[in-house]
């Protein structure tokens, strides 16, 4: 979770929401390695504890299955981790990353290494939300394949990192809450084209 | 198996596609006994309602034989059930506080997108109702896959008929609800614009919630004489003025409680295609908005109004000014299904409410093209259409 108190700025919501031009590096200020200038961050409240969501996130062979676009994540060591991600065209990207913080049920941030397809780094905020369960935030900065005009064609193709996170996190809610994803296919057949 | 798929406006028809399977460990495939076509198919008919594709399985009220169980159903094979419309996960915030059709989970995540967009957030899925309602096959057809079946689907009493219980599924709740969103007390009068199935049975719900007076305002002969049948007294908006009677037949007070089961649905879904679809049909579309700004009026002050009607986008002149003047309370949504659906299955069997009185016409699911035809083109004598697979089997 960003900090927000800061005393050049006007008002308390989270930066990624600002329409001020230098949000983005004010952004960056905030992680302990920043890689690229997009930034997105998206919160969702989840209906189970904090401790059971941040473990189940924390092993990363899980991503694989709540992140649509993510083919797999191979875990390195305690620190390491390396991303195979799907890209328009049916291409895919890769890239190493290291955990750069880490508290245990509250906090992972990261940065990709160097060489990497994608440049990106985040933080992945848990906290407490009472009887409504666990708020988790994650915010995103990353650089787009192929700058702007990469970015459009990722959209169209609905690999926008941005658009991804959006609905990761919503499938991250079903799986938890739910114990699955929810889908409209009627077959196997139509759930595996609606995957591809 | 064979199915009732959409392929444009006024263009329905029988088709055979792959049967669903079990994908989630929730699932469950039901045997299809009885399915009905509700009066918001049509908007699916008339094609205002966008997101759908070529293909769809329409149909979201529906019953039948459970044949097949996911590993986390509750659910056993043989057990005779009603599926609500509205796909609630039973896990999330809102279902825990059984605000079910605002359930978190039910959409799936891609097709959240465009809900979220609408109406700032999204809300839960639906049978056979377009893509922007999650893209899920309806049951008009022999068998449907049902998500969350340990949540949603009521089991039913052995020798119960299908047609006392079917109505459970969508608008027997939706007239409930409409009538307890009226906050009735003991020697209301309650006014309900609309005596489609929803208006009729808030008829019904209002006097079993103690109201002294229900009227029931429409214009097709047939469904006021349904709501006289129950005790209401009518008026017929083509040959009254509808405001001028109210006051004169409550004293000059107005209406205690006024139910909007009218709607805007056809107008659009979609915020995009709601000020195109109001331009295309302007005349309509200030009737419709009708109905919700005549009840504003009528309303007596300090007096409650609900909304059960279906409502998509933005409306004009909505009078405000009444609204806020005369203290007035609104409530409105869509129906919390599975909510209502134990306490009406019991009400159903102490026979305190019927629901077979609305059926005019059952057909074999192979005819239900025609059954959207005759829907749609006589809504005076066709109250409501019921279909059966099991006689399109035995006829072929």
């Amino acid at each position: 979770m960003p900090d927000t108190a800061d005393d050049t700025r006007q008002d308390d919501a989270p930066l990624a929401t600002s329409k001020r031009a230098d949000a983005v590096d004010r952004a960056t200020e905030e992680l302990v390695e920043p890689k690229g200038d997009a930034l997105t961050a998206r919160a969702v409240t989840i209906n189970r504890p904090r401790d059971e969501l941040f473990a189940y996130w924390r092993d990363f062979g899980n991503l694989a299955s709540f992140m649509d676009n993510v083919v797999r994540v191979d875990v390195l060591d305690e620190k390491r981790s390396h991303w195979v991600v799907k890209a328009p065209g049916g291409k895919t990207v890769e890239w190493d990353s290291t955990i750069t913080e880490e508290r245990d049920g509250e906090l992972i941030a990261w940065a990709s290494e160097e060489g990497a397809d994608v440049p990106n780094s985040g933080r992945i905020d848990f906290q407490d939300a009472g009887a409504r369960g666990t708020v988790v935030t994650a915010t995103i900065l990353y650089d787009p394949p192929g700058g702007t005009i990469g970015k459009v064609i990722a959209k169209m193709f609905q690999r926008e990192p941005a658009i991804q996170a959006r609905r990761d996190l919503r499938r991250f809610k079903q799986l938890m809450e739910t114990g699955e994803i929810a889908t409209g296919s009627r077959t196997r057949k139509q759930l595996e084209e609606e995957k591809n | 198996m064979r199915a009732l798929t959409w392929h444009g406006k006024h263009d329905v028809r029988m088709e055979t596609v792959d049967d669903p399977e079990i994908l989630n460990p929730r699932d469950a495939i039901i045997k299809i006994t009885s399915t009905a076509i509700c009066g918001s198919d049509l908007h699916l008919y008339d094609h205002y309602i966008p997101t759908m594709q070529k293909g769809d399985i329409l149909g979201h009220e529906f019953m039948g034989e459970v044949v097949e169980v996911g590993p986390k159903s509750t659910l056993k094979k043989g057990q005779r059930v009603v599926v609500p419309f509205t796909i609630s996960c039973g896990s999330c915030y809102h279902c825990s506080k059984h605000q079910y059709s605002a359930c978190d989970n039910g959409l799936p995540a891609d097709n959240q997108d465009i809900a979220q967009e609408a109406y700032g957030q999204p809300m839960s899925g639906l049978f056979g109702y377009s893509h922007m309602t999650g893209g899920y096959a309806g049951g008009q057809a022999e068998y449907v896959r049902v998500p969350f079946s340990d949540v949603g689907p009521i089991v039913i009493p052995d020798g119960v008929e299908d047609e006392k219980v079917l109505f459970l599924s969508d608008i027997l709740p939706t007239g409930w609800q409409a009538a307890e969103n009226a906050q009735i007390e003991p020697g209301d009068t309650v006014a309900v614009w609309g005596c489609g199935p929803v208006g009729l049975f808030a008829v019904q719900s209002a006097f079993l919630m103690g109201a002294e007076r229900v009227i029931a305002i429409d214009h097709f002969p047939h469904r006021l004489e349904l709501a006289k049948r129950f005790g209401a007294q009518t008026i017929n908006f083509e040959e009254t003025a509808t405001y001028e009677a109210l006051m004169q037949m409550t004293g000059g007070i107005g209406p205690d409680a006024v139910i909007d089961a009218v709607g805007l649905e056809a107008h659009g879904f979609f915020v995009d295609n709601v000020i195109d679809q109001i331009k295309a049909s302007t005349f309509l579309g200030t009737d419709r908005i009708h109905s919700i700004r005549q009840a504003i009026l009528a309303c007596r002050k300090g007096g409650r109004v609900s909304m059960p009607a279906v409502y998509g986008g933005f409306v004009d002149k909505f009078p405000l000014g009444a609204f806020m003047e005369k203290g007035l309370t609104l409530k409105t949504g869509q129906t919390h299904v599975q909510h209502y659906m134990p306490a009406l299955l019991n009400a159903i069997m102490e026979g305190k409410i019927d629901t077979t009185f609305l059926i005019s016409h059952t057909l074999p699911l192979e005819q239900a093209p025609q059954g959207y035809k005759m829907f749609h083109d006589n809504q005076n004598e066709v109250t409501k259409v019921v279909l059966k697979p099991e006689w399109a089997v035995a006829a072929e």
